[in-house]
């Protein structure tokens, strides 16, 4: 059981810092990223190529450190999104969704006909762990592990607080609630919104390859579009423009997730195991669409903010009208 | 010319025709409702299996119309696959979309709950009929042979004219009738339409009613001349997509052309690189587009 719980807390702690990344693009910028995990896979599979050892007549295999590896996955990351940003930003909002929407779908299938790069639908194997040698069991290594996941949500949330309370972080609010007021004050709105995204992409890029780093194989299954329905109803059901509510959601979602998948696993004949699978998706897309319904703030929802110069009850007004965004 | 260009291209024009169907829906919402709906995708696979449920109990004693593997019973299929999922639209509207709409919600609120309906549709599809394909008839048919040697089954044939009479069908509709004019003018500006006395909430019915309908029929091609699985109407999303934004969002006339453009590049593709990467063909066709001429082919600059 403690070992059980020490892997739904790693897994927990992964994707926290995607959903981290989400809410820097969608929570504070209201830019809308249907490929999120498009963004987990590109840091995923640079990671596993820098990281993992070398194959003979494939490229990759660099067997680099693991630093150098989420360096790597990071960079990538952003870069994809600074590619994909420079095409859409620019145009209507729902043209960025269909588009991320799209870098996902070519992606996976990248990764899945790319033999020569990704391995194909085999994966890639063998992917070292960062100081395994020094531990003697699994248990203690997975110990470890989730204390370098946890360090790592830590700073991420610490370093991801104290950028959006900074002048930048209130531009890309000011932007996500009146485009053409922030625009008048002179801010470069496009600038603002690559550079969130590619912030974002970048923490996915390091939830991909943690998470690959944790179970030291890749494959073109571990990135379905599941996984960005997964991560949106996490921060949507957390509350988006939350740091806090990120985390709580991906803790509740993935608790709700795992927890229906252990039903289905026990209590349905083997014949019907696959069905079991949609009934958790179905799970997953009701908890989205009631969410946005009857609590779009999320459980705990975005603080307003007021500045400090306003005292007293005149500040009252100024909160309102932040309700209408999900 | 080379045959096998011509097969590729002969193809690439059905599926075209089954994607511009889909495509029409989607551009409709995107200019009407304003926004894009990711739902739709699985108003194409519910058509689709609407018309199975149909079949697999009225089949029986069907015989098919020679040459074609269906008999009559098929088009009393596709009719009901048309109601039922224009009903079908029109439901997620009622429980979700007009409950956004009444509070004032963001347009990407009405993006993020589109893809969550789409989740639950897709996967309640996958609860009742399981992961395995599905097909409307298991009579073989003879292809019919086009000089220079162009294998068309008679099938693909029946399905191009049905697009073709829907198409103009459509198209009369948005012409001639009061509700294709009051859909026209709410595309334009809904402000100056409701000022006019145009019941905002009718265009919004017609909108899913004629967006379900062209779906359910692009999901019946569909299942007709390729087959049925629950994640048909996903993987025909970004061809849709594309297909409506080649064309200009808003243009029914851009999104036909650019479903023929969608299918013919993704047929011609194979010829010059692995079948694998098929799907991608219709994203980086439309994020070159989106680079060159930002509103489509044929669309008007509205951002």
């Amino acid at each position: 059981m403690t070992a059980y719980l020490i892997f739904f807390f790693t897994v927990v702690g992964i994707y926290a810092i995607a959903v981290i990344g989400l809410n820097l693009q969608w929570g504070f910028t209201g830019l809308f990223n249907a490929g999120v995990v498009g963004f987990l896979a590109i840091g995923g599979y640079t990671f596993a190529i820098l990281t993992g050892p070398p194959r003979a007549d494939f490229f990759g295999g660099f067997s680099m450190p693991f630093m150098v590896g989420i360096a790597g996955a990071i960079i990538a990351s952003m870069f994809g999104a600074l590619l994909l940003g420079l095409a859409t930003l620019k145009l209507r909002e729902d043209y960025l969704a269909i588009t991320t929407f799209g870098i996902a779908i070519t992606i996976q299938l990248a990764a899945l006909n790319s033999d020569w790069l990704t391995g194909g639908n085999l994966g890639l194997h063998g992917i070292p762990r960062p100081l395994q040698d020094l531990f003697e069991s699994n248990a203690a290594y997975g110990v470890f592990y989730l204390g370098l996941v946890a360090v790592t949500l830590g700073i991420v949330y610490w370093g991801v607080e104290a950028i959006v309370r900074s002048p930048w972080g209130r531009v890309l609010k000011a932007i996500r609630e009146d485009e053409v007021a922030a625009q008048s004050l002179g801010k470069n709105v496009l600038r603002y919104r690559l550079e969130a995204l590619m912030l974002g992409a970048g923490l996915m890029g390091l939830s991909g390859a943690l998470y690959v780093g944790f179970i030291a194989y890749i494959s073109p299954f571990d990135f379905m579009p599941i996984v960005t329905f997964q991560i949106w109803t996490m921060l949507i059901l957390g509350g988006s423009g939350n740091n806090r509510g990120a985390i709580l959601g991906a803790l509740v979602v993935w608790a709700i997730w795992s927890g229906s998948g252990a039903l289905v696993a026990n209590m349905l004949p083997p014949v019907w195991q696959a069905r079991g699978g949609a009934l958790q998706s179905v799970l997953i897309g009701l908890l989205l669409v009631l969410t946005l319904l009857y609590r779009p703030r999320g459980l705990i929802g975005e603080e307003t903010t007021i500045s400090r110069h306003v005292t007293g009850t005149t500040g009252a007004g100024l909160t309102k009208k932040k309700e209408t965004k999900a | 010319m080379d045959p096998l260009f011509l097969q590729h291209t002969s193809d690439g024009i059905l599926t075209g025709a089954i994607i511009a169907l889909g495509a029409i829906g989607v551009t409709l919402s995107m200019t009407i409702l304003r926004f894009a709906n990711f739902g739709h995708s699985e108003l194409v696979t519910f058509g689709a299996y609407i018309a199975l449920v149909f079949v697999s109990f009225s089949g029986i004693g069907a015989q098919p119309i020679d040459p074609f593997s269906i008999g009559w019973p098929f088009f009393a299929a596709i009719a009901a696959a048309g109601v039922g999922t224009a009903l079908l639209a029109l439901a997620t509207d009622w429980l979700i979309f007009r409950r956004l709409r009444r509070s004032n919600a963001a347009r990407l609120t009405f993006i993020f709950a589109s893809f969550g309906a789409a989740l639950i549709l897709r996967n309640l599809i996958m609860l009742g009929f399981g992961a395995s394909p599905e097909y409307y008839s298991r009579e073989l048919t003879m292809a019919i042979l086009i000089p220079p040697g162009i294998r068309v089954m008679p099938d693909q044939i029946l399905v191009l004219g049905l697009t073709l009479v829907l198409v103009v069908a459509l198209w009369a509709f948005l012409t001639f009738t009061r509700a294709g004019l009051a859909m026209r003018a709410v595309a334009e500006s809904p402000t100056l339409s409701s000022v006019s006395g145009i019941d905002v909430n009718s265009v919004t019915r017609w909108t899913w009613i004629l967006s379900g309908g062209l779906a359910a029929m692009a999901g019946v091609f569909f299942g007709l001349t390729v087959q049925l699985r629950p994640e048909m109407g996903f993987n025909l999303l970004l061809p849709l997509f594309a297909a409506a934004i080649l064309g200009g969002a808003g243009s029914v006339f851009g999104a036909v052309v650019g479903g023929l453009i969608v299918g013919l590049a993704e047929n011609l593709s194979v010829i010059w690189i692995s079948p694998g990467y098929k799907m991608a063909i219709p994203f980086l066709l439309m994020l070159v587009l989106l680079y060159l001429r930002p509103h489509g082919l044929f669309g008007r600059g509205e951002r």
